[in-house]
Order: structure tokens, then C-alpha cells, then sequence
């Protein structure tokens, strides 16, 4: 009964290719289900670009859009808080942005100012530390946290500290310099986020 | 034995599949012949509804986006020929008409299209394009043969023309019944150009209703011949083992 | 590679000492008799279908707003928005269709060949156990969506309840938690059916495979393998016509894997409404409590048992003759060990007064599908002339085949329970196989 020959190379090949087979089906059939955890249509719609107009937007006046669910800042400087930004810089932990923040912006916002025109900041407003989100403080008076304050942002949450071109100060638990989008202006007086300036990568 | 089963399973499923196509549609109406595949129908159905139906009904699930992508036209086309409100690619198409003012002129919302075929079958649609006449006693002039009062006024006379009912002859008793429609004045469309037209308008509302419809029928086909490839090779797995069973 | 996987297998079996014998007896040492023929498939491809149906349900509920405000559009958001969330919708409700012809076919397999009679009868009701939970899962599966058909279809199933004397109205409300569906019993509908009843079904289906490999499975001749004659090449001691589980039956149930898979396919890529049986056109409609859709029927799969209810006529001033109908219609089915107490199991051996029963029995079946689908409001006129009062003939063609229905147990009880039965001897051993 027993006895007649069993073919085991035949068998181990059928096993293998069907399991094989089969397991490229299982894979297959997962795809979809990861894919689904993608940003969907909506959540792309919600992401797109942003497109704001800077016309109302007085000098030391700031202005907050949502882009992809996130605060952006859109400052319009005064000549007073630009001229104090150099005067920042032995009291920050990287001024240029090219040491621990050099990732925090796109290269066309790898300056002085961290801006395409110096005037208008667009940044994203989240604390670098723990995600929160700082207190525009423009006036260049002294203040509890500090008597020799020049302007910039505050973050309620541990009391990180930046400047007006969201520099992070020395001696706070923040690490990085905020966040600058990709940003470009449509015009002179509009600026559009999300999307970077033609040319530039 | 095997075999057997197969072509027993092929017949069943075959019949089960046939009987319930057949049963499905209620009242017989002739075919839409609508064809999603044909995307150059799909473009002049669009046209179409962004020129005479998007005035008053949303189609409040469809992203632009999704349109362009799907019907092989740049985002150009699209927001430059479809979009009239303002609205962003991404967002879903809405009429610029407000509820309220609609629920004034018409005593009903015009309700959204998303879903309309999904709903009626295309053959309804397609018949419902078909059978405007005009009408003296309604409200607004016109009348439906496949919706009775229709709170509808016609948005495409200008293209079919204007159709008045033929009466048939009234049983004992019975008013008469309207046996079909006869145009009166033709349009700036001839009644074969019409049909397309209204053929192309519910190919469109047919694709709006689910536009996955056209990702399932192109994945679909390899899906199930890997399957029927699989079972084959399970099969010769099954008939090796089956060796041991006497 | 291979040494690989023996050494972590072995390194748990050292911890977990039970995993290996439960392998055993249910896979390699379930001895299972060798001549299972076509209606076996079902059994395991239920269990496909239920594990489809929670991976599915599961991604869904990912997407889904349990909301009367937002459920209507999260569908839609799935069907549009989410990537495959198509598929993933399709495969959910092409899943719970054929969920119920795999089950119907499963459970017709156990009248045919007798597998609720002793010693199995745990094992049948258990399995009626879950037939009867599977329903509830469905219906509330259906609700879900909230359109039209939803909306109404709670009304009215609700509402059954509804009937039952004194504490009909009160119960209504309380299922509902309002006073027509609303919020309230949608919410409570999504937690019964996401979490509760698969709860529940997953601990039934897991008593059901335990009770049947508890007393082995029956067989298309109705034999006791465990009773005949032993010792088959595996093991001297074991059923001479039974072979091990794995691998002969896992390697077959693959082949009935593979087809239905790709019939499954087929209806998920191609026919995803299934000419409205599986998802029926006015679902397309948001929800509306004041316009009730044109034809108001279940879906396919509760119809027959729903045409008794609209086949038995109010009496006493109360309704509630044709809900117990109904439900009775289903009890009977629980009792069916002890009304067919018939010594014989498999139809192939039964006396030919059974074989006549059965056959109406399914046809009377058949017959309050097509009422209860409205199938036979077109099929009568076609077949008798457009002028005929279609409601009495519908009443007449329902009320016979629910007589039937009945009278199918009524019959069997008689046949069995007095002696009329005159059986074939039945084998020692079980005749073909593949």
C-alpha cells in the first residue's frame, strides 16, 4: 500500500512554486491595504500650495496661514528690526545657518534674514523643541525674559527663544532655527507657499 | 472529476450572472450605450456638463484634480474650462448657484450629480436627456416624460430643440396617454447629434459616479488570470499529494 | 535556511509547549475521512471569507465616520479619496455576499449528508449559533453606509420587533435610541458591529472547529470512519479511511481557495454592484427619513426568511404571527438533530420519501428568495398575462412555499420519529474518492 514510488523532487518543486506563487499574491494583496495609509485626496487638496496676499500686511506686522495644517508665519520686518538681526548674532546658537540648522531651510533662504527679500520672513511657526507654537513679540523693549530683547519669538511652552528671523537664542532647551517653507512670489506683492522659486531646487 | 466541477461551477456562475444582469434594470429603457473607455466621450461629456449643468448641480465628491487626471486633460483645460467659482485643483466641484436661492427658483435644491447614475442606472439618465417636451400647464414650461413634473426647466434646448408629446388614442374611460415625442422645432443640434451628446453628458455622469471604475477594469483582468494561474498550479500540487490516497 | 526555521521552532515549542500538539491534532494528526467530495470546500472557505471580511473591515474602519452626519460622505471619501480604498470597500462587500452563499452551501452540505445527527449535534449548533450572529453582524454591516436602503432597511427590521405585544414600542426605541434611525443607532450599530459581534463570531467559529475535530468529521456515505476498520499507511492504530488533514486537505482546500479567489476577483473587479444584489442602486441615495425608496427589500440573502413575515397575515389585531414565523422558520432549523431522528446520515443511503422532502424543502427555499427579491412581480405577469392581480398571485405562490418550508420538518418528524423511513444499508467503508 505503502510502497509505490513517491517523486519528492516533484512534490518539494510544487510546494515551492505554489508557495512562492502564493506568497507573491499575499505581498500583492497587502500593497493596497499599506497603500491606503497614504495622504488621500483630501489631505492632498488640504496640502496644496497657498497663495496670500502681502498688500495689508503693515511693516512690523505679522500674518498667519495655514499650509498643510501647519502655522506659517509671514512677517513684514521694519528697517529697525532688520538692522538689529546682525547684532543677534554672537548671542545665537548657529547665525547662519549652516551648522545644526543648515537642514531648517531651502538654500535661496540661507542668509542674514533666512528670507528671499529681506523684509518679508515666511516661516514655519513651530517650536523647534517640542512643536509648539511661539508668541510673535515684535517690540524691541525689555521684557521679563529678557531686558535686552530686540524683538523675535517666544515660546510659551519652555520659554525658547528666537530672533525676528526665528533664530534660536543660546542657553534655551530649542536646538534649531525655525522651519522656512519652500516659498516664492508670484508678484511683488504676493507670495504663494509650498512651491519654490522657479530655477531652484 | 476536477473537470467536472469546474465546468459545473463556470455553468452555475455563468447563469446566476446572467439571470441577475437581466434582472436588474426595472422598466425596460433603451440603452445609454455608454463606454468608459472611450475618453474623447468622456472630454465632450465634461464640456458638456460644466457648460450647461454645472450652474445649478455639484458634483460634490469630484476633484477637478481627479478629472484632469483621469480624463487625460492638463490642469489648465481644467481650470481654465471647468472652473468658474474660484475653486482650488484639488477641491470638489461645486455649483456657484446658493441652496437658497435655488430652493426659491425651483421649490427644490437642484440635487448634487455625484452619485446620479450610481442611483438611476445610465439608461435613465440617458433616457430622462431624452424626454423633455414642452408642456403649457407646468410652472416652467416643460415636462418630463420619464419624471413626471420634473421641477427641472430644460438647460439643453438649445442644442436638441423643442419636442411637443404625441397623444395616442385613449382607452374608454382613460385620458389619453402620451405615446412618444415629436420635435418641433430642431435645435442647433441634429437628433443623431443629440443622442451623442446626451450619450457623451451620461458616460460622463456615469464615470463621476465612480470613477474607480476605470482602475478596477484595467488591475481586474491580471488579478484574476494570477488567480486561475495559482488554482492550476495548487491543482498539480493537490493531484501530487493526492498520489498517497487509495 | 531551513535549519534556521527548525531552530526557532523548536526554541518556541520549548516555550510553549502547547503550540505543537494543537498543530498536530488539528493539522497533521486530524485523521479526516479521505473521500470528501465538491461540498466540502465551503467549511474552509468560510473561514477565508470571515478572516477577508476583518482585515477589510478592519482598513475601512480606518476611513469611516460613524455619524449620521458624516458616514454617507466617509463612504465616498473611501470609494474616491483613499488610495485602493475602492478595493478595499469592494472586497468587504463582495466578502459579506459570498459569505452567505459559502455558509447557505455549507449548511445545505450538512442536511444532504446528515452531519447534525449524532454525535455532531454540538457541532451543528454551534454553527447555527453563528449563522444566526452572522446575520445580526450583517444587518448592522449594512446600515453603515446610512443611505437609503440603510436608513429604511433599520426602520423596518427594527420595527419587527415592534410587533411583539406590550413591549413592542418600548423595545423599538431602545434598540433605536431614538425614534426613528438616528445618530444614536448608528454609533451603536458601528460598535456592535466592528467590535462586539466579531468578538463573539471569532469565539464561536473557534468552539465550532474544536467540537467537530472533538468527533471527527462526517463524510458524503454518512460512514463512522472512527468506528471502521483501522490502520491506514501514517499510523496502524488510526481510521483506515481517514488521512491527515495536512497535508492531503490543505493542499485541496488550496485548489478551492485559488477558484473562489478568482471568482471573488472577478465580482470585485468587474461586477463590484453585481447588477445591484450587492450593493443596490438607491444605497446611492443619502439617507432621507422622509422618502421612502421605491422597492424596500433586504438584501438577497435575508429575503426568504423575510418573505414569511410579509406571507402571514395580521391575526388578533397583532402582526406578530409572521415575525415568529419568521424566527420559527429559523429555530427549526437549531432543532433539526432531534426532529430528524432517522438512523441513517447521508442522503446517498435515505429512503426515497427524504430525497422527495429535501428537494421541495430547497425549491420552497428558492421560491421565498423570489418572492421576497420581488423577482416573482416581474416573473408572474411574463408568465401568466400583464393583467393578472399580481398581490394575490405573490400571496398564494408565498403562502404554499411557506407551507412547504414548514411542513418540511413537520414531515421529517413523522417520517423519522414513527418508522416510515425505509433506508439503503449503508456501507462499511466509504466508496469514492478522489
Amino acid at each position: 500500500m505503502a510502497n509505490e514510488v513517491v517523486d519528492q523532487g516533484r512534490r518539494r518543486f510544487l510546494t515551492t512554486t505554489t508557495a512562492v506563487v502564493g506568497g507573491v499574491g499575499v505581498v500583492a494583496a497587502a500593497v493596497p491595504f499599506i497603500k491606503s495609509w497614504e495622504p488621500s485626496a483630501r489631505a492632498k487638496a488640504a496640502g496644496a500650495p497657498v497663495t496670500q496676499s502681502l498688500k495689508k500686511i503693515e511693516p512690523g506686522q505679522q500674518l498667519i496661514v495655514a499650509w498643510r495644517s501647519l502655522p506659517v508665519f509671514i512677517v513684514n520686518r521694519s528697517p529697525a528690526q532688520l538692522a538689529a538681526l546682525p547684532k543677534q548674532d554672537p548671542r545665537l546658537v548657529d547665525p547662519k545657518s549652516d551648522g545644526t540648522s543648515s537642514d531648517q531651510q531651502p538654500k535661496y533662504a540661507q542668509n542674514g534674514t533666512r528670507s528671499i527679500k529681506p523684509e518679508w520672513l515666511v516661516m514655519v511657526g513651530i517650536c523647534t523643541h517640542l512643536g509648539c507654537v511661539p508668541d510673535y513679540v515684535g517690540e524691541m523693549k525689555a521684557e521679563p525674559f529678557d531686558p535686552n530683547w530686540q524683538g523675535g519669538y517666544y515660546c510659551p511652552c519652555h520659554h525658547s527663544r528666537y530672533d525676528m528671523a526665528g533664530r534660536v537664542y543660546q542657553g534655551v532647551p530649542a536646538p534649531k532655527n525655525m522651519v522656512i517653507p519652500p516659498y516664492h512670489f508670484l508678484d511683488d506683492t504676493t507670495v504663494q507657499i509650498g512651491v519654490d522659486p522657479q530655477g531652484a531646487a | 472529476m476536477i473537470k467536472r466541477y469546474i465546468s459545473t461551477f463556470a455553468l452555475a456562475f455563468g447563469l446566476l450572472l446572467g439571470t441577475t444582469a437581466a434582472m436588474a434594470e426595472g422598466p425596460e429603457l433603451p440603452s445609454a450605450g455608454t463606454n468608459l473607455r472611450d475618453t474623447a466621450s468622456l472630454q465632450r461629456g465634461a464640456h458638456l456638463f460644466f457648460n450647461y449643468c454645472v450652474g445649478c448641480h455639484s458634483l460634490k465628491y469630484m476633484r477637478y484634480e481627479r478629472i484632469a487626471d483621469d480624463l487625460g486633460l492638463t490642469e489648465n483645460d481644467v481650470m481654465s474650462n471647468f472652473n468658474f467659482t474660484g475653486a482650488k485643483f484639488g477641491d470638489t466641484v461645486i455649483s456657484h448657484m446658493p441652496a437658497d436661492d435655488a430652493q426659491k427658483f425651483f421649490g427644490k435644491a437642484p440635487p448634487d450629480l455625484s452619485l446620479e447614475v450610481a442611483a438611476k442606472g445610465p439608461d435613465w439618465v440617458y433616457a430622462y436627456l431624452n424626454s423633455f417636451y414642452l408642456d403649457p400647464k407646468s410652472p416652467i414650461g416643460w415636462n418630463n416624460l420619464i419624471l413626471p413634473n420634473a421641477a427641472m426647466p430644460f438647460p439643453l434646448w438649445e442644442l436638441q430643440g423643442e419636442q411637443v408629446p404625441v397623444m395616442g388614442a385613449a382607452k374608454p374611460g382613460d385620458e389619453p396617454q402620451i405615446e412618444k415625442l415629436k420635435l418641433l422645432h430642431q435645435g442647433r443640434l441634429t437628433p443623431e447629434q443629440y443622442q451623442q451628446a446626451t450619450r457623451d453628458l451620461t458616460n460622463f455622469l456615469e464615470y463621476v459616479s465612480e470613477p474607480a471604475a476605470l482602475q478596477r477594469r484595467h488591475y481586474g483582468i491580471w488579478v484574476v488570470l494570477f488567480l486561475l494561474a495559482f488554482t492550476f498550479l495548487a491543482y498539480l500540487l493537490k493531484k501530487e499529494y493526492w498520489k498517497d490516497v487509495h | 535556511m531551513a535549519n534556521v526555521f527548525s531552530n526557532i521552532g523548536e526554541w518556541v515549542n520549548e516555550r510553549a509547549p502547547g503550540l505543537m500538539p494543537v498543530y498536530r491534532k488539528h493539522m497533521t494528526e486530524y485523521y479526516a475521512p479521505k473521500n470528501f467530495n465538491l461540498w466540502y470546500y465551503f467549511g474552509s472557505l468560510a473561514l477565508l471569507v470571515l478572516v477577508n471580511q476583518i482585515v477589510t473591515g478592519i482598513f475601512l474602519t480606518m476611513n469611516y465616520d460613524p455619524s449620521a452626519a458624516g458616514a454617507f460622505d466617509s463612504v465616498q471619501y473611501i470609494m474616491r479619496d483613499v488610495e485602493w480604498g475602492w478595493l478595499i470597500r469592494y472586497m468587504h462587500t463582495t466578502g459579506a455576499s459570498l459569505f452567505f452563499v459559502v455558509i447557505y452551501l455549507h449548511m445545505f452540505r450538512g442536511i444532504l449528508y446528515g452531519s447534525y445527527k449524532k454525535p455532531r449535534e454540538l457541532v451543528w449548533l454551534l454553527g447555527m449559533l453563528i449563522f444566526l450572529v452572522l446575520m445580526a453582524e450583517a444587518f448592522m454591516g449594512y446600515v453603515l453606509p446610512w443611505g437609503n436602503m440603510s436608513f429604511w432597511g433599520a426602520k423596518v427590521i427594527v420595527s419587527l420587533f415592534g410587533t411583539i405585544p406590550v413591549i413592542g414600542k418600548d423595545l423599538v426605541e431602545w434598540i433605536m435610541g431614538d425614534f426613528l434611525p438616528a445618530d444614536a443607532t448608528l454609533n451603536r450599530f458601528f460598535a456592535l458591529h466592528v467590535i462586539a459581534l466579531p468578538l463573539v463570531l471569532l469565539l464561536l467559529v473557534v468552539l465550532h472547529l474544536a467540537a467537530l475535530h472533538e468527533v471527527g468529521s462526517n463524510n458524503p456515505d454518512g460512514v463512522d470512519v472512527k468506528h471502521g476498520p483501522k490502520g491506514n499507511r501514517w499510523d496502524p492504530t488510526k481510521p483506515a479511511d481517514g488521512i491527515p488533514f495536512h497535508p492531503y486537505y490543505t493542499v485541496k482546500d488550496l485548489v478551492g481557495v485559488g477558484l473562489f479567489l478568482a471568482i471573488a476577483a472577478f465580482i470585485i473587479f468587474f461586477q463590484p454592484t453585481f447588477g445591484g444584489w450587492f450593493l443596490e442602486h438607491d444605497n446611492s441615495i443619502a439617507a432621507n427619513n422622509l422618502v421612502t425608496p421605491a422597492q424596500i427589500k433586504p438584501v438577497w440573502y435575508f429575503t426568504a426568511f423575510y418573505a414569511i413575515v410579509r406571507m402571514i397575515p395580521s391575526a388578533l389585531g397583532t402582526a406578530v404571527w409572521g415575525v415568529l414565523g419568521m424566527f420559527g422558520s429559523i429555530a427549526l432549523l437549531f432543532a433539526l438533530p432531534w426532529i430528524d431522528v432517522g438512523p441513517v446520515r447521508s442522503i446517498r443511503y435515505r429512503g426515497t420519501g427524504y430525497k422527495v422532502a429535501l428537494t421541495l424543502f430547497v425549491l420552497a427555499f428558492l421560491g421565498l428568495m423570489m418572492i421576497g427579491t420581488d423577482f416573482t412581480d416581474e416573473l408572474f405577469p411574463k408568465l401568466f398575462g400583464s393583467d393578472i392581480d399580481i398581490t394575490a398571485w405573490d400571496n398564494t405562490f408565498g403562502r404554499v412555499m411557506t407551507l412547504i418550508y414548514f411542513g418540511f420538518f413537520v414531515f421529517l418528524w413523522l417520517y423519522t420519529h414513527l418508522g416510515w423511513e425505509k433506508t439503503k444499508p449503508v456501507p462499511e467503508r466509504v466508496t469514492t474518492h478522489d
